[in-house]
């Protein structure tokens, strides 16, 4: 019997049973129907010990590739390979943290809800709004609650999204539109940037979406989307690369009315994909629309200062069908990790990560657009990833790379198909990237090319 | 016991890089990261990359070009450190304690999943990898998906979704593709009245109306006001099994029936699933499309919140609406994606809690088909000891044999001591536990909702039992309420004023007055 975690002896069991007059474990399973019970058993593996479980691990991990010297990351598309200090890792794996439920008895949850409060700060400070919640799942559904939250405001299903938003996330919001019945159209890019004028003139609308920057790397045209949300009564929404946006001037004053965005570079790993961090802020004119949790700083019965969840007749569990959101469980820890990491890069921390990212996003595209036969596919401005057109498929010099020791970059493909970046090798950079890197990436994609 | 105003100290009232662990034993306010803050200090440092030194200014046209840094907290390591452990030591945790919120399955979760997690091999792997990078992910998803239809009894699944309410939302837009590819719009979802909250929320966002019926005197489904709102406007129906009462649906066949009669579906809230772990599958209760929460019953941790994991099973006809890209197998061996052909599209960012997925994998292997069942086994038999030790003092609704947790009532305490279920759950805190969930679900007056899980000791939970039954002695040995109205009084903050909160709202350290 391979139940590690239960603590009960066979004579405990046998008491237990006794207090309750039954006999065997299978008679607390009276009421459900014996024509319904499982016969045989379960068709799984059989149990086996912490080590041997190791052992499989081992050999499973084995046949990934991390990213790391002997795969240096130029991917991202989402998903940044930036620096994440012992500290970081250490505090954010304190096991109160990690183990502990949603704050539903604040006198006993003070750690969480305060981490989330400082959290919700550097958000609302980063996006530049007044209010940020405490987490959603991941960018897509940052995405998805954002356009909600402004066919809610506005009362148009209408949603303008920009092509330069993360194809992924498109889908992801092209799924969940069938439910309420958005209306989304996709406003297609020129020279890498929103052609706002294709949609201009087409009457009202709920929502606006534009990435900045865009999925291309690009530093997408805001101020037309700004115009566009204004002229059809839209509210505007604005996803971000929370390290890119220490460089930028503040979405919110370039007149976001939601700020969305993946929140995983500020201190969680590539995690293959999740769990990740669903960056939201608002105004606070909108406050009561928001989607998730939200903590609120109060008092105690002793007029001490206190946490707690607040607003909550938005959420579900009390407003049931009418609520502004389905969201319960959401990513709490990653958002006390950024927390952990954003007080770890402090102030100048944050924009010399940033600006680590940017010199080695220059560098790296004057060296690659250097080679014969490469070329941007984009002239506008880009800060720490942009598209390159290779004489090669782009899979092609991902899959070669990858036996020279660089992941190259991402295929540009879904949500761009008929596109001019279609094809398109997207490649990232982040602070940790060095000059001799660098150097060696180009030399190697050279050899590909070739 | 109120800390004085302002506290002499060379550097001010509240200074940075003080540390001391005064908030955990002097029960003292743990200052913000924020007013730790001293100008110019900081923790981190980054890489030597030997790139050309430019400036922002020649890296960002000047029309984009920040003005100002955004502004954080600027202390040593030393200071976060300090200010992250305290945090956390007022912070209730499973690791501490049991944990007995009803509905949340909050069992020990073991170190060996973290540990795995956090291995470079798994951390350290980009999304985007092309698939012969990644063979060990693929096969350790491949393997859960398998692993988690043959314990639903389903024959396909997805792994995208990051919580149960994803995996809800997820199963209502597979419920509508389903009919839709049969030419039918169907408006209604139906609800029991005993449903958890995200329910009736995700049926909205699914683009349906609630329709909710009743409990009968057994605490099922009543069956009559279910025939009644059944017709062929009805896509589906959503049944937490056992349900949010801790009681196993007796009549799940005859359900089943009723609603496939009229074309709709059955979709199946996973949250309860410790309960039945081997002993019955949603599958073969007729259920069409399941969600999981691997945050409860498959014991990754919650993270304070967060993150979950919520993958959605379902029957055969139900497979190629599922969102893609999947893992699959290859013939000839090998691991890979593929996306089904009516596929509803993505639901995430990437494939899912990729590193909750590996926790609930790893679960599964140490357990096999023995020790999941003894898992449910256990529960329930802790929740039914539970439930009988709290006879004759708390009311025990619906009176009979529970499965993985029991719902019982302060409503005649209530009206005895004026002890409410809040005050119960207060005072428990003082005892050191965490409280069960409180009123919910919605139906049952006064209600305290336990689930002691299985790995809580027979011991742990006869404390529990002990605690519970002491709580309403004191009030009734009092005839009043009034010194659990005042509890908690031994944790760091006492109770919150939640209403202040909701006035005066003060959701970042910049909105503070
Ligand atoms: C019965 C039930 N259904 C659904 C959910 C929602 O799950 P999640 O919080 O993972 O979104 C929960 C948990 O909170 C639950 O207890």
């Amino acid at each position: 019997m391979s139940a590690p975690f239960v603590p009960h002896t066979g004579d405990e069991i046998a008491e237990m049973l006794g207090f309750l007059g039954l006999s065997s474990l299978d008679e607390l399973f009276e009421a459900v129907p014996a024509a319904l019970r499982l016969a045989g058993g379960l068709d799984l593996p059989p149990g086996e010990s912490e080590a041997d479980v190791v052992d499989r691990l081992d050999e499973l991990a084995g046949r990934n590739r991390a990213v790391g010297r002997s795969l240096v990351c130029f991917a991202g598309a989402g998903a940044y390979d930036h620096e994440v200090p012992a500290v970081v890792r250490s505090l954010a794996s304190r096991s109160e943290f990690v183990t502990a439920y949603t704050p539903y008895q604040p006198e006993v949850a003070q750690g969480v809800l305060q981490a989330i409060f400082e959290y919700q700060t550097m958000v609302a400070r980063l996006a530049g709004l007044e209010i940020a919640n405490g987490s959603l799942y991941d960018g897509a559904a940052s995405l998805v609650e954002g356009v909600n939250l402004s066919v809610a405001a506005t009362g148009s299903h209408r949603v303008l999204c920009s092509a330069g938003v993360n194809p992924r996330w498109r889908s992801v919001l092209g799924t969940f539109a069938r439910g309420p019945g958005h209306e989304v159209t996709t406003v297609p890019l020129a020279g890498g940037v929103t052609n706002w004028a294709a949609v201009a003139g087409d009457g009202p609308a709920g929502a606006v979406v534009v990435a900045l920057p865009n999925f291309l790397g690009c530093l997408d045209d805001v101020a037309g989307a700004r115009a566009l949300a204004e002229a059809t009564g839209a509210r505007l929404v604005v996803a971000i690369d929370p390290v890119v946006a220490a460089l930028l001037t503040s979405a919110g004053s370039l007149g976001a009315d939601v700020v969305i965005g993946e929140g995983q570079p500020l201190g969680t790993p590539l995690s293959f994909g999740g769990p990740y961090l669903g960056l939201f802020a608002c105004r606070a004119a909108d406050v009561r629309r928001l989607p998730g949790r939200l903590v609120g700083e109060t008092v105690d019965a002793e007029g001490r200062r206190a946490y707690v969840t607040t607003l909550r007749a938005r959420e579900q569990d009390i407003r049931r069908e009418r609520a502004s959101s389905n969201v319960c469980t959401n990513q709490t820890l990653m958002a006390v990790t950024a927390a952990i990491q954003l007080g770890w890069l402090g102030t100048a921390g944050l924009a010399e990560v940033a600006l680590g990212s940017a010199r080695a996003g220059r560098y790296a595209h004057e060296v690659l657009c250097a080679l014969d036969g490469v070329e941007p596919i984009s002239t506008a401005p880009f800060v720490r990833e942009f598209a390159l057109r290779l004489p090669v498929p782009a899979e092609v010099a991902v899959d070669r790379l990858a036996e020279e020791g660089y992941l190259a970059g991402v295929a540009v493909r879904e949500g761009f198909e008929g596109t001019e970046a279609e094809g398109a090798l997207l490649v990232a950079t982040t602070e940790r990237r060095t000059r001799a890197e660098i150097d060696g990436f180009a030399a190697s994609l050279e050899k590909v090319i070739r | 016991m109120t800390p004085p105003e302002t506290e002499t100290h060379p550097t001010g009232p509240l200074p940075g890089g003080r540390a001391l662990s005064a908030p955990l034993l002097g029960r003292e306010d743990e200052p913000t990261l924020f007013e730790l803050s001293s100008p110019g200090r900081r923790a981190s440092s980054l890489r030597t990359t030997g790139l050309p030194q430019w400036g922002a200014d020649e890296l960002v046209p000047a029309s984009w070009l920040r003005t100002e840094p955004v502004p954080l907290p600027e202390v040593s390591e030393r200071d976060l450190a300090a200010h992250f452990t305290r945090l956390s030591h007022r912070q209730y945790s499973v690791d501490l304690g049991a944990y007995p919120l009803g509905s949340c399955t909050m069992k020990y979760n073991p170190k060996v999943c973290d540990e795995a997690a956090a291995r470079a091999g798994f951390a350290n792997v980009h999304p985007a990898s092309p698939p012969f990078l990644v063979q060990g992910w693929l096969q350790v998803l491949c393997e859960l998906e398998e692993m988690l239809c043959e314990v639903t009894g389903m024959a396909a699944a997805t792994l995208q979704p990051a919580a149960g309410a994803a995996g809800e939302l997820t199963g209502l837009l597979l419920m509508r593709a389903y009919h839709a590819a049969r030419g039918q719009d169907r408006r209604k979802v139906i609800i029991p009245d005993s449903a958890h909250g995200t329910n009736p929320a995700s049926v909205t966002l699914g683009g349906y109306e609630v329709t909710t019926v009743g409990t009968n005197a057994r605490g099922g489904v009543d069956l009559d006001s279910l025939r009644a709102a059944l017709d062929e406007d009805v896509a589906g129906i959503m049944l937490t099994n056992p349900s949010t009462l801790g009681l196993f649906e007796e009549d799940i066949s005859e359900i089943a029936a009723a609603v496939h009669e009229v074309g709709a579906l059955l979709y199946y809230d996973g949250a309860n699933l410790n309960a039945i772990l081997g002993v019955v599958r949603p599958g073969d209760m007729g259920f069409d499309i399941v969600h999981l929460n691997l945050h409860k019953t498959f014991a990754t941790p919650h993270g304070g919140g967060g993150p979950g994991s919520g993958p959605v099973a379902v029957s055969a006809r139900l497979a190629d609406y599922l969102p893609g890209p999947r893992p699959v197998r290859l013939e000839g061996g090998g691991f890979s994606w593929a996306t089904p052909e009516l596929s509803i599209g993505r639901l995430h960012s990437w494939h899912g809690n990729a590193l909750v997925l590996l926790r609930a994998w790893i679960y599964l292997r140490l357990h096999g088909p023995d020790g999941l069942r003894r898992v449910a086994e256990i529960a329930v038999l802790n929740a039914n000891w539970l439930r009988e030790r709290l006879r004759g003092t708390y009311d025990l609704p619906y009176d009979r044999p529970v499965m993985h947790e029991c719902v019982v009532s302060a409503a005649s305490l209530e009206r005895e001591t004026g002890l409410r279920a809040i005050d119960v759950a207060k005072r428990l805190l003082e005892l050191g536990f965490h409280s069960p969930t409180v009123y919910f679900p919605l139906i049952v007056e006064e209600a305290l909702m336990i689930e002691p899980t299985e790995t809580e000791s027979p011991q742990t939970v006869a404390a529990l039992a002990d605690a519970l039954v002491q709580v309403a002695a004191e009030a009734r040995a009092a005839g009043d309420a009034a010194s659990a109205r005042q509890a908690p009084r031994t944790t760091p903050v006492r109770r919150v004023d939640e209403a202040r909160a909701a006035r005066r709202l003060v959701a970042t350290y910049d909105q503070r007055p």
